[in-house]
């Protein structure tokens, strides 16, 4: 009993909950019909916001007024350089996702330097990058549907015993991003940051190169995501990336970090994710329409940050 | 004395918890017209909550509040306003982007309509006229731009200032902590007018003599109660530091320090203010504590943060040789993590050292924490309590721990000790001699004059200068005061 | 010691006097600088098409100047309350449905449904308040909703703004054209409300230090309701204007206001938290952000596929401009 006391007393909680209700909501419905696949489909789908909200997480976490909205410009022209390089070719995988990887850290890069060089709100300077980004990426993909090796399409759909592979690299992943938040000097300097940038710089806290490695690593992540998008999608384009300027933040926040910066909290991360998506199973097999199924996804996540609360204010 | 009947506001019994804590433990309290009550004790003593009680911020969990003669079952701040008793909080409360002339808006209901902006104006330069003549603050100034200093001058005019509601009981809690000694003597000298006029105010300082010099009644407090209650002449600085208890109250340290230090010892730090234009440097070597003093705002802090901006990154005109630490003054703002626990906080400027591969350790941590509460005397049950479960003095002492703590041979202080009770700054005197005895160099900037005479050296500043250059054995308070307001060459 | 201390206190009346000159000249040349944003974007549309320098040029190229202003003043409410508001956009947008539809067909209930938006507005506010929410969040969540409500109402684009609003909007004062008109009364109407009354000080002191203002006794519940009321008025005027210069409507019409909106009060000199707000520079900073948009770009024969980086280069150039000026100054 105790012990579930204490369950509950974890942020992150509530967003599994959360999903767990959905999905049986979902399979009451279809009288357990596809339970297992939706799982399996959720699991494929929530990959990709997971692995860009947890950049936008360590950005979030920097403090208020640091968040990446270039992600989805960012996801899109990686997507079309990833395509691009491997040009149909499976043994250029490797380096197509290196290029994917470059790419979106060379965006996160210039996004800090923007930041930096222009003292302007990360909000400002994500955004404006992202509109010159998103040019590139009209003018160098032209808007065609370019396709991923097959192998590499494969690799992204691969199952086994119905999990994807995919979902199971990113948990190792987020258990790795979870460490590098505790347990390393970069994560407590981030945590430090959020709660108190001054007093971090004054105690001896690089807030400089901190900054810096973050935002590069939200644009890695997002340019790696591209890539992987494309793969899973069995192509590039250039709004690839759109919905995920959205989700990236909402699965940040509902998973319980704090938007005041200094709290963050990876496993939310994950179950906000699977929320979000079977939310969306849920309301197609329900067959409603695009404008209910819009109306009920914003009054739930309302609903659930109210229900969650705000974070308890420290003095 | 007026008689028991005038008293403008009276506690009965008043208690307090906050979860398991007990803050105030059956308190009786009272305030008559016409006098000034000192209140006394270490951080943590009780003095905030009662006064929170007072001002009607803080309600209390039993026990009752009399004002003027009546009693009053549901007191809140409005009410204690409209009965005239108003508290100046030791965290300001000002909105730094309205103008003065707006913030004196902020606690008038009354001034609005047409014309708010002239009367709100005019109402508070007044004040300010009256209070600190020469102040040179006008009422259209946005307090963002203000120095600490005025902002202070400012919130202390605001609860003076009278519309509609009467006023009858003004608190002051730790009035002078940001003001120079001209201006705190300004201060106190209004505040000495204002009950010869019949009203009353209560006086908190952790400067027992201003307390001494100002207050016609004192009342100490420990541990969440009132030990002693009597006539200011029946009391002197050793009664009263005795009935704070906590510390012995010590005589001046001795002067052991004098011959000790040889010129030999490697030099750590050497800078130059960017004002300066005689060449004066200022020259810390291993060992030495040095001080740095003048008016509140005169470019120490300044040259202290140019100091430890120029150890990671080199600057023209100051040479570091050894890592740097720095213990802020100001916690809330420089200082705590308000999110970790008080380990974690004492941990930050020692990562590198608390790894265990890329690892940081978690036992290395509480190690160091365990070894600093220890040493340091910090007083909690647990060091992975949050931060802000200690009093104040605690938390700052919490903030010496991380930097005494860290692999820096340069500790920058950034008067560290503004509202800190004296057992915790006899405790942390004593523990940074004798961390110079082992070499490490201190620059101390500190706006007490008293907490000087631990410096082997004293710098005192003017204008973002160094106007004068003391050995401790010239050092007298006359000495400072004169280079202070001196015409620099 | 007497004459001395009368000299020392003369001189640091002396020092502080020239130092708050300093200061004062700093935040006059900050107040300037959305001006002068402005002023620089209409010098290169001079230079590069003199003739768009008339009353027909302004009113073509400042078209959607009000929309825009009226969504930043909205966004500026909110951001003076410490708060950021990511549905602006959608919710113009699905004003602008009922604008088109309900308002036109049946005037009462579409002005009883754009009533009670604005009263859903208050009620967010009041949720965050009372559940101590982050409003990006929230908002974020409001945003889906307004949208899927925009659809629900105006399935397909289409629908007709009132012949009122038509007329309005289409109004031709002598010599200046109406958008500069309509843009300068916004703005002082604004700067009058949130400057200069007694009340409007307590609204931006909630920004600048809410314990402070709740300890003199003043309502932060009220403060937020306000705010986020006043938000939801504009955003009203926002979806209306916009509709009267477009005449027809579409679910994802007022989609690009959000981040637009933000970009305006920012550009126009505000900080996202402090309560540092300006409406007037809000509106100059709409302005700059509405003439940028379109005419420069379409002066400067940027490729359509790049109009979209240029939008981007410009909030950077203005921005970088700002950042040279004030440290300048410093």
């Amino acid at each position: 009993m105790a012990s579930v006391k204490s369950l509950l007393t974890k942020p992150w909680i509530w967003s599994f909950l959360g999903a767990l209700l959905v999905w049986l909501a979902t399979i009451a419905f279809t009288g357990g019909y596809g339970a297992g696949g939706m799982v399996t489909a959720a699991l494929s789908l929530a990959v990709f916001t997971v692995i860009v909200g947890v950049g936008q997480m360590f950005v979030i976490t920097l403090g208020p007024g640091n968040v990446d909205l270039s992600l989805p410009a960012n996801i899109g022209l990686a997507s079309a350089v990833a395509m691009k390089v491997m040009d149909g070719n499976d043994s250029m995988i490797v380096v197509g996702l290196l290029a994917a990887l470059a790419c979106g850290a060379a965006v996160g890069a210039a996004n800090y330097l923007l930041i930096w060089a222009l003292r302007i709100p990360p909000i400002i300077a994500t955004l404006s990058a992202s509109f010159i980004i998103q040019s590139i990426d009209i003018s160098y993909g032209r808007g065609l549907q370019i396709k991923p090796p097959p192998g590499f399409a494969d690799f992204a759909n691969w199952q086994i015993l119905g999990i994807p592979v995919l979902a199971i690299l990113t948990v190792l992943f987020t258990i790795g991003a979870a460490i590098a938040l505790q347990r390393m000097i970069y994560g407590r300097s981030v945590l430090a940051i959020g709660q108190n940038i001054r007093a971090a710089w004054l105690a001896g806290v690089n807030v400089g190169r901190i900054r810096f490695l973050t935002y590069t690593l939200s644009g890695a992540l997002g340019g790696i995501d591209g890539a992987l998008l494309a793969g899973y999608f069995r192509g590039a384009n250039v709004d690839i990336g759109n919905e995920y300027l959205l989700a990236s933040i909402a699965v940040v926040v509902i998973g319980g970090t704090s938007v005041a910066g200094g709290k963050a909290n990876v496993p939310g991360v994950w179950g906000a994710a699977l929320f979000l998506v079977l939310l969306l199973t849920m309301l197609n097999t329900f067959g409603v329409s695009a404008g209910v199924r819009l109306l009920l996804t914003g009054l739930i996540i309302v609903g659930v940050i109210t229900a969650a609360g705000g974070q308890k204010a420290l003095r | 004395m007026p008689e028991g009947n005038a008293d403008i506001i009276r506690l009965n019994g008043a208690e307090k918890h906050f979860g398991a804590v007990r803050a105030l433990g059956g308190v009786d309290f009272h305030v008559g017209s016409g006098e000034c009550v000192g209140l006394v004790g270490h951080n943590g003593a009780g003095k905030s909550t009662l006064m929170h009680m007072v001002a009607g911020t803080l309600v209390p969990d039993s026990g009752q509040i009399g004002v003027h003669g009546g009693t009053e079952d549901n007191y809140s701040v409005s009410r204690a306003q409209q009965l005239g008793i108003r508290c100046v909080f030791q965290e300001l409360s000002l909105c730094p982007n309205l103008s003065v002339a707006e913030n004196t808006r902020i606690n008038h209901a009354s001034l609005r309509g047409f014309g708010w902006r002239r009367k709100a104006a005019g109402l508070i330069a007044a004040k300010l006229d009256e209070i600190f003549p020469g102040h040179s603050i006008s009422a259209s100034d946005i307090v963002g731009d203000l120095s600490i200093g005025r902002r202070q001058m400012v919130e202390v005019a605001r609860a003076f200032t009278v519309t509609q509601d009467r006023l009858d009981l003004v608190i002051l809690d730790e009035p002078t902590s940001s003001l120079d000694a001209h201006t705190a003597g300004q201060l106190l000298t209004f505040v000495r007018r204002f009950v010869a006029g019949g009203k009353s105010c209560i006086l908190i300082s952790h400067v027992l003599g201003e307390v001494l010099r100002n207050a016609d009644r004192i009342v100490v407090m420990r541990d969440g109660k009132v030990v002693v209650a009597d006539a200011a002449s029946a009391f002197d600085r050793d009664r009263l530091v005795t009935a704070m208890g906590g510390a012995e109250a010590r005589q001046k340290i001795a002067a052991q320090i004098a011959a000790a230090k040889p010129g030999a010892s490697p030099l750590r730090v050497r800078a130059r203010p960017a004002a300066q234009k005689d060449g004066t440097d200022l020259v810390a070597c291993a060992g030495e504590i040095i001080g740095l003093a003048g008016l509140a705002g005169h470019g120490q802090t300044d040259l202290l943060l140019a100091i430890f901006a120029a150890a990671s990154r080199a600057r023209t005109g100051i040479e570091v040789t050894a890592p740097v630490a720095l213990v802020a003054g100001d916690r809330q703002s420089d200082g705590i993590f308000p999110q970790w626990s008080i380990a974690q906080n004492i941990g930050i400027r020692s990562l590198a050292r608390l790894r265990n591969g890329l690892l940081i350790s978690p036992q290395r941590e509480a190690e160091l924490a365990a070894f600093w509460q220890e040493k340091i005397g910090i007083r909690t049950p647990d060091m992975n309590n949050n931060i802000f479960s200690l009093s104040g003095g605690n938390q700052q002492k919490a903030l010496f721990a991380r930097a005494l703590g860290s692999d820096a041979q340069i500790v920058l202080m950034d008067d560290p000790m503004r509202g800190v009770d004296i057992g915790t700054k006899l405790e942390v005197y004593d523990l940074v001699r004798e961390e110079a005895g082992r070499g490490r160099t201190f620059l101390w900037y500190t706006t007490e004059t008293e907490e000087l005479d631990n410096c082997d050296h004293i710098y005192v500043f003017k204008n973002g200068r160094i106007v004068a250059n003391l050995r401790r054995d010239e050092l007298t308070e006359e000495k400072i005061i004169q280079s202070s307001f001196g015409d620099a060459a | 010691m007497r004459p001395e201390m009368t000299a020392a206190s003369l001189d640091t009346a002396a020092r502080t006097s020239a130092e708050r000159g300093a200061l004062a000249r700093a935040r006059l040349l900050r107040g300037l600088l959305p001006a002068l944003s402005l002023a620089l974007v209409l010098l290169a549309i001079a230079w590069l098409n003199p003739r768009a320098i008339s009353y027909f040029g302004f009113s073509l190229m400042l078209n959607l100047a009000i929309p825009i202003a009226l969504a930043t003043i909205a966004q500026m409410f909110v951001i003076a309350g410490n708060e950021l508001d990511l549905s602006i956009g959608t919710f113009v947008g699905f004003v602008g449905c009922v604008t088109a539809t309900w308002l036109k067909d049946a005037p009462l209930i579409g002005v009883a449904i754009l009533l009670g938006s604005i009263g859903v507005y208050a009620l967010l506010g009041a949720l965050i308040h009372l559940r101590n929410l982050p409003s990006i969040v929230v908002t974020l969540g409001m945003s889906f909703v307004w949208q899927g409500l925009a659809i629900l109402v105006l399935p397909k684009p289409g629908g007709k703004a009132p012949d009122w609003l038509l007329g309005l909007m289409a109004f031709k004062p002598p010599f200046v054209p109406f958008p500069i008109i309509a843009a300068l009364l916004i703005g002082l109407i604004v700067h009058f409300g949130l400057m200069r009354t007694s009340y409007g000080v307590i609204l931006r002191g909630s920004g600048g230090n809410p314990a402070a203002l709740a300890r003199a006794g003043w309502s932060l519940l009220k403060t937020k309701i306000v705010l986020f009321a006043l938000a939801g008025l504009f955003g009203v005027l926002s979806g209306m204007a916009l509709i009267g210069i477009t005449t027809s409507a579409d679910a994802n019409i007022g989609n690009g206001y959000t981040l637009l909106a933000i970009a305006g009060v920012i550009l126009g000199g505000g900080e996202f938290v402090g309560g540092r707000v300006s409406p007037i520079g809000a509106v100059i900073g709409a302005l700059t952000l509405a003439l940028a948009a379109s005419p420069l770009l379409t002066f400067m024969h940027i490729p359509p596929d790049w109009q979209v980086a240029a939008n981007g280069a410009i909030l950077i150039i203005v921005l970088a401009a700002r950042v040279l000026i004030s440290r300048k100054e410093r």
